[in-house]
């Protein structure tokens, strides 16, 4: 019995996986859909209102490069643009948009709602369709629709329950229903659940908020876009303000602890560590007298703040005290209370890197679902399973990032061989290739593939093969060209660096600390001006070569043992030497290669040289030498 | 697991004395082992054709110290076990050189063997066939679990403790470098440049102490435990001081303790061995009989080789026979001493078919065949000691890498260099220390970062 095809693939859930999932799909010229219970919400923050941040920002870049829409969308949004760590080198610096929130659902739909091939589709899914291991496709209370691939984004969806106090009811997001359906289908085809938690702060009326008393905080001048094809950005820029806790906020909380859905053992779910409710903060760090509280703009003429750091669910009347015992507060009114909300998740390690389920052949996962929280890392998973289903109906390889190309690939790579047990967040110290994976070179990185992928437009790559071009050829310029002690010394002096007293190269200046580019072209300009972008490059490739060549040679010799391909189906069980427990392990996983079953947690290094041997063997019995015996 | 790396390691020493094969694979293996190659006529292991054995020196080629005399065998690819070049080092000067060669090539460039890898690399390099290739899993397994013993042994006595300790303190310095790089709004008080500095010293300080003390693994550190025993006045004291006279190394009086357990230390053809109870090994001429069997019985329980002398001039006492039958045969000698009288104890009518070394201490007679005969039996205590110093060699390696990282640290620190590149080094040391007692996971940091310090929004 074949049923004819509605779609491709159809991706449910307008969330940022979901917004990227479909683009990638349709994108790669196939027939997508994309359901939501509401097309108003798609693209929204459900949470705080800013893109970006420490090794978030370095996603984004990643998912612009790739040809993804979310650093595009958040320009369009941006109403201040930061960058953190600047004291630092650019491998660590980060950018963090504040976005306007209508602003952001408004040109997500534009996006999403003018993609060719793109079908949005207003419905509630109440089962995944699937047979003997294959998706079909999904059902509504509408009707059935049949694709090949169906990937689910949805988020905190999923069974959502939202706690206030004691009181908790079934939500998705405040004022929106859960999805039921989705977490029944998941346990029919044997997926394991888990609960997770996570939660927001009071949202507050700007009105009777008294900003005086408070720190003022601005974004750059100018702003500094966070896409690569974005020219300028043209939002009013707005500033957020800062005012603290007080030893009378933190009593207020510890007397109503015994309200707290937290402390009193109704929230079964994992909450993140990083991003503690402030009923946490006061409890586990009883020393701390303050706790920082950043008031974030909603929006362009909205007279509403997020209260970022006092994400709580304790009772309303305890919020209002909370709120009104803070500098600045005392008569805030608030528009929109704080709330936890526990939701199911799948335990990722039963995805494979391609973010395809093991269980079910065409059925992929992306986002919350999958254990991460932050709008960024679904966004990239969201733009991976989209590349990757789409590939699967061509029938080609899927696409999956290396640790050391990608903090996308880090991120996947530790879903699907670790596992997570609370809401997993990027951070900078989980890439052991941290400087090889800069914002500053992500088009560097990855623009190549999404130009291969049919996501990146041939002007862009040729772009980038100018900016490829043209930094190499600074960079040979300046070792080859050499300038005297006399020319230079007097700049030398000037920048505090010591003299030379014999012949140097102008890449042997500048990898000096107190040299900059500027310096360089004082003494020798190159023929044609460079863009600032290119500059920047020949600049951070020359004083940071050593450490990145280090690093390099490390990935080197990473990717060596990656080439190890395990074949599918290798049989584990039997190879002398390998624990049960090992074996377990690696049943579970079905690393891809050596590499990856390096990594999962339990499997040694003799286990892993143990595997090598075992699968030069079947190799060989598989070819004719194996056959002659 | 990179197979294009030159490897080294020591084959087990299975004949007498203190015979030892450091054998090399892979395709740097030659050039390696020719930088320490010293031949009388001037030959270079470089230059000469394959399946060839020279006589030379093995030599320090920092300072040209010669380490030992060794025969160098060269065998090129494709015609040898591995189908890589392969070069085989025989000595014969003990331990001790043995572990300074696999040291030396180490430097050199060569990274030492995991466990069954030359076997491993015959098979992936197809001179193993599928048939056989089940043995090799075995192989790998079996030398896998030898190793894994030697290096439990090698931690024991408190070794990993203070790894452990020196790893906390480094994981927690790695947290607050971390907090900088991925935290840099959060309110919470930064440490200072000369805390950082301090900690570091604190780390490099623990881990100096513990190459200090790996430098020699337990065997190898502490000398094998010794007793000299026997009734009195058969000559212990004599058999001791002739030992002295001629290797004595050092004289240690342990700190805090009675003359009783003053210890001396001997290198025997590059042995470590450390005579126990030496203040009463002299003292014992007056004791009575009765007194010195029960300390004799209670060094033997204690010590990993028996020196047990008996007086040639006198017939066997009672004392003798039970003393000879106490010790096992395993790792105890029957010295039989004053050799320059005449004999009362033929060869032969010793108790158990035990044979006896006999010498005189007196004139310094039979005090080689004696030494000979301690490695020997030594060699046989300390079974498995290619993986022994192997293990060893791997923790100080690994050590000395962590403290190279630590240093780094300390250096770019004080030159004021950015934080993500002081977790580079700090990774590195993380890293280095992960070879001996498991990795550190980024997950670990995090978790550190997240109990130590109030983070996020």
């Amino acid at each position: 019995m074949k049923k004819s095809l509605n779609f491709d693939i159809i991706v449910i859930g307008g969330g940022h996986a979901g917004i990227e999932a479909s683009l990638a799909s349709a994108r790669m010229g196939l027939k997508a859909a994309l359901i939501t219970m509401s097309a108003q919400t798609i693209g929204q923050m459900s949470c705080n209102p800013a893109i970006g941040g420490l090794a978030k920002s370095h996603l984004v870049k990643e998912i612009d490069a790739l040809g993804g829409e979310m650093a595009k969308i958040t320009d369009k949004a941006g109403i201040q643009f930061k960058i953190l760590n600047k004291s630092k080198g650019p491998a660590v610096w980060a950018t963090r948009v504040q976005c306007d929130r209508a602003l952001y659902r408004r040109y997500a739909l534009e996006a999403v709602s003018s993609q060719e091939g793109l079908e949005i589709i207003e419905d509630t899914v109440d089962e995944i369709l699937f047979n003997n291991g294959r998706i079909l496709g999904i059902r509504t209370p509408k009707g059935e629709y049949f694709s090949q691939a169906v990937i689910i984004t949805t988020g905190t969806f999923l069974n959502g329950l939202i706690h206030i106090g004691l009181k908790n009811y079934p939500a998705g997001r405040v004022g929106e229903p859960p999805s039921t359906g989705v977490s029944q289908s998941l346990l029919n085809m044997g997926l394991k659940i888990g609960r997770l938690k996570t939660g927001t702060p009071p949202r507050l009326n700007a009105k009777d908020i008294d900003l005086s008393v408070m720190a003022i905080q601005d974004g750059e001048v100018p702003p500094p876009p966070i896409s690569i094809f974005t020219k300028e950005i043209t939002n009013p820029q707005l500033p957020c303000y800062m005012t603290f806790t007080n030893e009378d906020t933190h009593r207020i909380i510890r007397e109503n602890l015994k309200n707290s859905p937290l402390y009193s053992g109704v929230i079964k779910g994992v909450g993140p560590r990083y991003c503690p409710s402030i009923e946490d903060k006061v409890v586990r760090f009883k020393d701390k007298e303050r706790h920082q509280v950043f008031l974030e703009p909603e929006g362009i003429g909205v007279d509403e703040y997020y209260a970022n750091g006092i994400s709580t669910s304790l009772p309303e009347e305890a919020q209002i005290s909370l709120v009104k015992s803070i500098a600045g507060l005392e008569h805030a009114k608030i528009n929109k209370f704080g709330y936890a909300i526990e939701y199911d998740f799948v335990y990722p390690t039963q995805l494979k890197p391609s973010l395809e389920t093991k269980l079910v052949e065409g059925l992929f996962l992306a986002g919350q679902i999958n254990g991460t929280s932050g709008y960024e890392e679904a966004a990239a998973q969201g733009l991976m399973a989209g590349i990757n289903a789409g590939l699967k109906i061509k029938g080609e390889a899927p696409t999956i990032l290396g640790r050391d190309e990608a903090y996308i690939g880090v991120l996947i790579d530790d879903l699907v061989t670790k596992g997570t047990e609370e809401p997993y967040r990027m951070f900078t110290s989980r890439a052991e290739y941290r400087l090889l994976l800069r914002q500053d070179n992500a088009d560097l990185r990855l623009m190549e593939k999404g130009y291969n992928l049919g996501l990146i437009n041939k002007d862009a790559f040729d772009m980038l093969l100018y900016k490829k071009d043209a930094v190499a050829a600074e960079i040979k310029r300046l070792k080859s060209e050499r300038c005297k002690p006399d020319s230079v010394n007097p700049l030398l002096r000037k920048v505090g660096s010591t003299e030379i007293k014999e012949d140097a190269s102008l890449y042997k200046l500048l990898k000096r600390p107190e040299v900059s580019y500027s310096d360089i072209i004082q003494i020798s300009p190159p023929e044609k001006e460079l863009l600032p972008d290119i500059i920047n490059q020949v600049e951070i490739q020359t004083k940071y070569k050593g450490y990145i060549r280090r690093q390099a040679e490390h990935a080197e010799k990473l990717k060596k043992i990656e080439m190890v391909k395990i074949p599918e189906g290798f049989v584990y069980k039997g190879i002398p030497g390998l624990s049960n427990e090992i074996v377990g392990k690696l049943e579970e996983i079905r690393p891809l290669n050596l590499g990856q079953a390096g990594r999962i947690p339990g499997v040694t290094p003799v286990a892993v040289s143990l595997l090598m041997v075992a699968v030069e063997r079947q190799r060989r019995y598989a070819s004719k030498e194996g056959r002659d015996i | 697991m990179h197979t294009d790396d030159t490897i080294a390691s020591i084959s087990t020493p299975s004949g007498r004395g203190g015979i030892g094969i450091v054998r090399l694979s892979g395709k740097d293996a030659v050039k390696i082992a020719d930088r320490l190659f010293s031949s009388p006529k001037n030959k270079k292991l470089i230059k000469i054709p394959s399946h060839r054995i020279l006589y030379g020196n093995i030599i320090n080629p920092s300072n040209r110290e010669v380490v030992d005399e060794a025969l160098v065998s060269v065998m090129k690819a494709p015609n040898t076990y591995t189908r890589e070049d392969i070069v085989e080092i025989n000595c014969h000067g003990g331990v001790v050189p043995l572990k300074r060669i696999l040291e030396l090539l180490i430097k050199g460039g060569a990274r030492l063997a995991e466990p069954g890898e030359f076997t491993k690399r015959a098979f992936l390099n197809g001179r193993i066939d599928l048939v056989q290739s089940e043995a090799v899993l075995d192989i790998i397994n079996s030398l896998t679990e030898q190793s894994r013993k030697a290096a439990l042994e090698q931690l024991r006595g408190g070794l990993s403790g203070k790894i452990e300790s020196a790893r906390n303190k480094l994981v927690d310095l790695t947290a607050i470098v971390e907090t900088f790089i991925d935290f840099p709004e959060e309110d919470i008080e930064t440490a200072s440049q000369k805390e950082l500095e301090g900690r570091a010293v604190e780390i490099k300080r623990q881990l100096k102490e513990l190459i200090q003390n790996a430098r020699h693994g337990r065997v190898l550190r502490e000398g094998l435990k010794t007793a000299i025993i026997g009734r009195p006045n058969v000559g212990k004291s004599s058999l001791l001081n002739a030992l002295l006279e001629q290797d004595r190394v050092i004289v240690t009086e342990m700190p805090g303790t009675t003359r009783d357990v003053i210890e001396e230390y001997l290198d025997i053809n590059g042995f470590p061995i450390r005579i126990m109870d030496t203040a009463g090994i002299r003292e014992a001429i007056d004791i009575a009989e009765s007194e010195g069997v029960a300390r004799s019985l209670r060094a033997m329980k204690d010590a990993g080789l028996v020196l047990l002398v008996l007086d040639g001039s006198n017939s066997l006492h009672d004392t003798d026979m039970e003393l000879i039958e106490k010790s096992g045969s395993g790792n105890s000698i029957l010295v039989l001493n004053k050799s320059d009288l005449p004999s009362e104890i033929p060869q032969g009518s010793l108790p158990n078919d035990r044979t006896a070394v006999k010498i005189s201490a007196l004139k310094g007679r039979g005090l080689d065949e004696l030494k000979d005969e301690i490695v020997r039996t030594s060699l046989k205590e300390a079974a498995g000691t290619g993986d022994a110093i192997a293990t060893n060699v791997r923790h100080i390696k690994a050590i000395e890498r962590a403290y190279h990282s630590i240093n780094s640290f300390s250096k770019n620190l004080k030159k004021g260099i950015s934080p993500e590149f002081l977790a580079v080094d700090l990774r590195d040391g993380l890293d280095a220390l992960g070879e001996i007692i498991g990795i550190t996971t980024p997950e670990e940091i995090l978790n550190k970062i997240f109990s130590d310090f109030c983070i996020g929004k």
